[in-house]
């Protein structure tokens, strides 16, 4: 049943209302104006009256305009000939690339049976040491970048992207700035990333319903490769546009605010996008990381907190690289007990001495005199900078631990680590 | 009697209403067929011949013009041997059957018994000519290492006479096991019946005061914030402060027969590591795997809101059922929030007058009477069971003062609020123990708790006032209180999850503990200066940390004990 309707009663922000029958929740439809084509979706049915979101927005839309339901919702191409393309928050290709219609698979489908979860066991290596040593990301774990607006979070997403050992990378874009858009598709081709990456971009000009589809288009073909046995990492960002969108689409349909304005299902709305994050006993699995800006740095705002709540740990990017406190991973107990013995130990003395030398400088400013274990500590603390904290660090877990003892080496004496005497003989470095 | 039957008149997200004919109950369950799948939904509003329903799946594909069954049955559960060890979905399904059926994902539609069908060993102890009311044994079965009493259901009104029952013996599940009557009406029973979940389920003599302790083998709480057999409990705190760890290690640890956990909207990843690890663990007090005395109540973040709604209360109606065969049932909630922004949720598109946050103007109702299934009652063959409730709120933005954490302090016995900055410096559990309160009486005379408390109080104002005026500004005395409040944080009120010693402490242990401690506190040393001080609570410290570490059944348990004692007496003025 393909039926065309032209006569569009009520429009209102981005939602027109046309009188039909025989339409199912959820539907798509396609809607023809003087200035093109574009898709939309029923949200709401009240007897003959057909609410439906046009995804180009209903500017220059006529009442008078037609509007033909294609009798299923919204579906998303999966196939190996998605790697490489970009596309945006419709599905349609951005790239210059052929449409694809082969293959079509559903999006925001059900989640996991929770049985068949099992618990997180593998390590995703990034080459970043304050990931990887640090706070380990871990395969099926979902965790947000934290970051006031200004840090460079698509650069380390970029980086993540390029260095991450996974089989392919989904990146959905929201609300991005044309430049950072241009600056992640460059990046990736330069580094020959590209063949492994598939993107899904709204940039901050497109229309806002695109916004709102673009993690459930990324999620659902990157659930569909770690069901057939990919490890996939989903990178997003930046979820508090994605957010913004939300509540901008709630308030124009008259839905009454919880918190700041925000629609009172935001926790629901994250958690089940979130919740995509999944390791399978039988299949691939799939990681999702995405950046979550803070207005203000205030943690407490609706979109962090509640991010908060659903995620498993947080990093926190501030002065450009991201914070030894704060930042947890709560799925690394899971992993790097099995990465190197000293793992553990070393990352716990090193985190510990580094709050140390925090203190110190804070003793420093104030004017206080500079003892020789606090000018150990200072050059403790510039070295662990430079060298482990730096996001353009590029070094297998490995090194990084080996250059950890090198560090430790460099500034102190072995007994004043607190590291164990047996750890210490074996990974000392000898002169 | 001819089904009832509507048509779908319109769509607005979960919220789906209804053009009825005849007459219709609120709350019943109506299936709305899409397609070849049927959707469980409730009625929850009917005006004017148009039933509003929430529905327990997704609505994508629904039309206007689709039939709906009304089954003419409120939202029930299954009751009846084999729901131990389980895992339901809100709704009942069980999990893993719907994972062999279905395959990775929820395939929406799909509803499975909830019972396992299988044979039981009954045992009769009614016999053809007795007079029974509901809720009275007709028999029992052994599940696990528990009786399982077979009870006249509870809905039956009057009394009713036993006309058959079968001899003992091997029989399904679902075989008739006896018929009765009351005089008008036969009826076939077997080991299973249905209970509505939003009601409560009574079928015992009166309510008692809850004036036992339920022991959770943590020192914070069964010392100094008890809980109570039959009493409630809310654990609110900011996201990270340990909320679930907590609740995760009382569902071992507690002193109960049989823990319900209801994981109402949150991380699956957190049931997942219950469902994999209990089968591993071992209850002390059966010795049997700890998933034996276990019932999973999991409607996870992701899954349909609708269904969030529904969970609570399906655990609730579980544990009350196993309260009513004379056992002590322990239900956690996980989280309440989320349980409340489902309400929440539907609220809005019932359109309804929004109150505080957008949260119904019903929200303190309805967490009062979830709150109020708690309860220690004595049954009518005299034995005295108790349900006890502990639920976390997650409250936005870390703040208590929100309708939800506001509500529910209202109505539970025992508060125990996490902390931020207890958890942020590693202090665990992250109960604040000053801003915590509880109406229950612990296993420790509550007049040295108050001492205890005083000291706490104490110790933290010097604090305060120390951050201003600096240590050269405080007196000895008043540091020497400033220490003994930090060493009793130290030794006592934290406790670490992962010593495979120290992450359980009987009460028998914390008794011997607290005397001890409670000594050192009320004790005047011989003290000469600030540093001497810090030096002595060091050695303290270090001396109690390392007892804590030993084992009861330990041999050198007497011999740190001393060396603790000898430690402190020596200072002790004369």
């Amino acid at each position: 049943m393909q039926k065309v309707y032209t006569k569009i009663d009520s429009i209102v922000g981005n939602v027109i209302t046309v009188r039909a029958t025989g339409v199912r929740n959820s539907d798509l439809a396609e809607v023809t104006t003087s200035t093109g084509k574009s898709y939309a979706n029923v949200i709401k049915l009240d007897g003959d009256r057909v609410s439906l979101q046009v995804f180009s927005g209903t500017q220059g839309v006529s009442t008078g305009d037609s509007v033909r339901f294609l009798g299923h919702p919204l579906q998303v191409s999966y196939s190996d000939a998605l790697l490489g393309r970009v596309f945006d928050g419709s599905g349609k290709p951005r790239d210059n690339g052929p449409e694809l219609d082969e293959n079509m698979i559903e999006i925001a489908g059900p989640s996991v049976n929770p049985s068949k979860r099992i618990i997180p066991r593998k390590m995703v290596r990034t080459g970043i040491p304050m990931i990887d040593m640090f706070n380990t990301l871990v395969e099926s774990q979902k965790l947000p970048i934290f970051s006031v607006s200004g840090e460079p979070y698509n650069q380390l997403l970029a980086r993540i992207a390029m260095q991450a050992e996974v089989d392919l990378i989904v990146l959905g874009g929201m609300g991005l700035k044309y430049d950072d858009y241009l600056f992640f598709k460059n990046t990736l081709e330069k580094s020959g990333a590209m063949s492994r990456t598939i993107m899904f971009i709204h940039t901050a000009s497109d229309p806002t319903v695109e916004c709102t589809l673009v993690p459930d288009l990324a999620l659902a073909v990157a659930e569909r490769f770690a069901v057939d046995g990919k490890r996939v990492l989903c990178l997003l960002t930046d979820m508090t546009n994605y957010c913004d969108a939300q509540k901008e689409m709630a308030i124009t349909m008259d839905q009454v605010p919880s918190n700041r304005g925000y629609p009172g299902d935001l926790y629901s709305t994250l958690a089940s996008r979130y919740e995509k994050a999944v390791d399978f006993a039988d299949a691939g699995s799939l990681t999702i990381l995405a950046v979550t800006t803070m207005p203000g740095d205030d943690v407490t705002h609706p979109v962090p907190d509640n991010t908060g709540y659903i995620t498993e740990g947080q990093f926190y990017l501030r002065n450009g690289h991201i914070e030894p406190f704060g930042s947890l991973s709560r799925l690394k107990q899971q992993v790097n007990s099995s990465t190197r013995d000293d793992h553990r130990s070393l990352m716990d003395a090193m985190i510990k001495l580094y709050a140390a030398y925090k203190d110190t400088l804070e003793k420093k400013s104030m004017g206080f005199m500079m003892s020789d274990w606090d000018e150990k500590l200072l050059r403790y603390g510039s070295l662990f900078e430079t060298k482990l904290m730096d996001l353009s660090v590029n070094i297998p877990l490995e090194e990084a631990l080996d250059l950890g003892w090198r560090i430790l080496a460099e500034c102190f004496e072995k007994n004043e680590t607190g590291l164990k005497t047996e750890l210490i003989e074996r990974y000392w470095p000898k002169e | 009697m001819a089904q009832k039957k509507g048509h779908v008149v319109s769509v607005n997200g979960n919220m789906v209403n209804v053009r009825f004919e005849g007459d219709i109950v609120k709350n019943e369950v109506a299936y709305i067929k899409v397609g070849d799948t049927r959707l469980k939904s409730e009625v929850i509003r009917i005006s004017d011949g148009v039933a509003s329903m929430q529905v327990y799946e997704m609505t994508t594909g629904v039309g206007v013009g689709d039939e709906v069954e009304f089954s003419g049955e409120l939202l029930s559960v299954e009751l009846g041997p084999g729901l131990l060890s389980q895992v339901y979905d809100g709704l009942q399904n069980p999990l893993p059957e719907l994972a062999d059926k279905c395959g990775n994902f929820l395939q929406r539609g799909v509803y499975l018994d909830a019972i396992p069908d299988r044979d039981w060993p009954f045992t009769a102890l009614a016999k053809a000519g007795d007079i029974v009311v509901a809720g009275d044994t007709l028999g029992t079965v052994p599940e696990g290492s528990f009786t399982h009493h077979i009870m006249v259901p509870f809905g039956l009104q009057g009394q009713w006479k036993v006309e058959s029952i079968v001899p003992d013996g091997t029989y399904n599940v679902r075989s008739e096991i006896a018929v009765i009557s009351d005089g008008r009406q036969k009826k076939s029973l077997s080991m299973v019946f249905d209970w509505p979940v939003k009601k409560a389920i009574g079928c015992y003599e009166e309510r008692l005061m809850p004036d036992e302790p339920m022991v959770t083998k943590i020192r914070i709480i069964d010392t100094f914030l008890p809980v109570a057999k039959g009493g409630t409990y809310c654990t609110p705190g900011p996201f990270g402060a340990g909320k679930t760890v907590l609740q995760h290690l009382t569902s071992r640890n507690a002193d109960v027969d049989i823990v319900i956990i209801a994981a109402c909207g949150e991380r699956a990843g957190e049931v997942v590591e219950v469902l994999k690890e209990f089968p591993e663990l071992v209850d002390p007090r059966t010795g049997r795997s700890l998933m034996e005395r276990t019932i999973i109540i999991c409607n996870t973040s992701s899954m349909p809101v609708a269904a969030r709604e529904a969970s609570v209360y399906t655990a609730a109606t579980l544990a009350e059922y196993y309260r009513n065969m004379g056992l002590d049932v322990l239900l956690l909630a996980d989280s309440t929030s989320r349980w409340a922004q489902a309400m929440r949720e539907m609220s809005g598109r019932l359109e309804e007058i929004p109150g505080e946050e957008a949260f119904p103007a019903y929200l303190e109702s309805r967490i009062a009477e979830f709150y109020e299934r708690a309860g220690k009652v004595r049954l009518k063959d005299g034995t005295i069971a108790s349900v006890t409730i502990g639920g976390t709120v997650s409250p936005a933005g870390g703040n208590f003062e929100e309708p939800v954490t506001q509500a529910t302090l209202k109505v539970v016995g025992a508060f125990h609020g996490l902390s931020r900055e207890r958890s942020d410096a590693r202090k665990y559990p992250a109960i604040d123990p000053l801003d915590s309160w509880s109406k229950y009486t612990g296993i420790i005379d509550q007049d040295k708790v108050a001492k205890a408390y005083g000291i706490l109080a104490r110790g933290n104002e010097v604090n305060q006032m120390m951050k201003v005026v600096g240590e050269e500004g405080t007196s000895l005395e008043d540091y020497i209180v400033y220490q003994k409040g930090e060493l009793l944080d130290a030794v006592y009120l934290q406790q670490n999850s992962f010593d495979p010693v120290d992450f359980a402490v009987v009460p028998e242990r914390q008794k011997e503990s607290f005397d001890i401690l409670y000594d050192i506190l009320m004790s005047d040393y011989d003290i000469a200066s600030k540093s001497d001080a810090r030096v002595f609570f060091n050695q303290l410290r270090q001396a109690f940390l390392d007892w804590n570490g030993i084992a009861l059944d330990d041999e050198r348990f007497a011999q740190y004990r001393e060396a603790l004692v000898k430690t402190y007496t020596q200072k002790v003025r004369a």
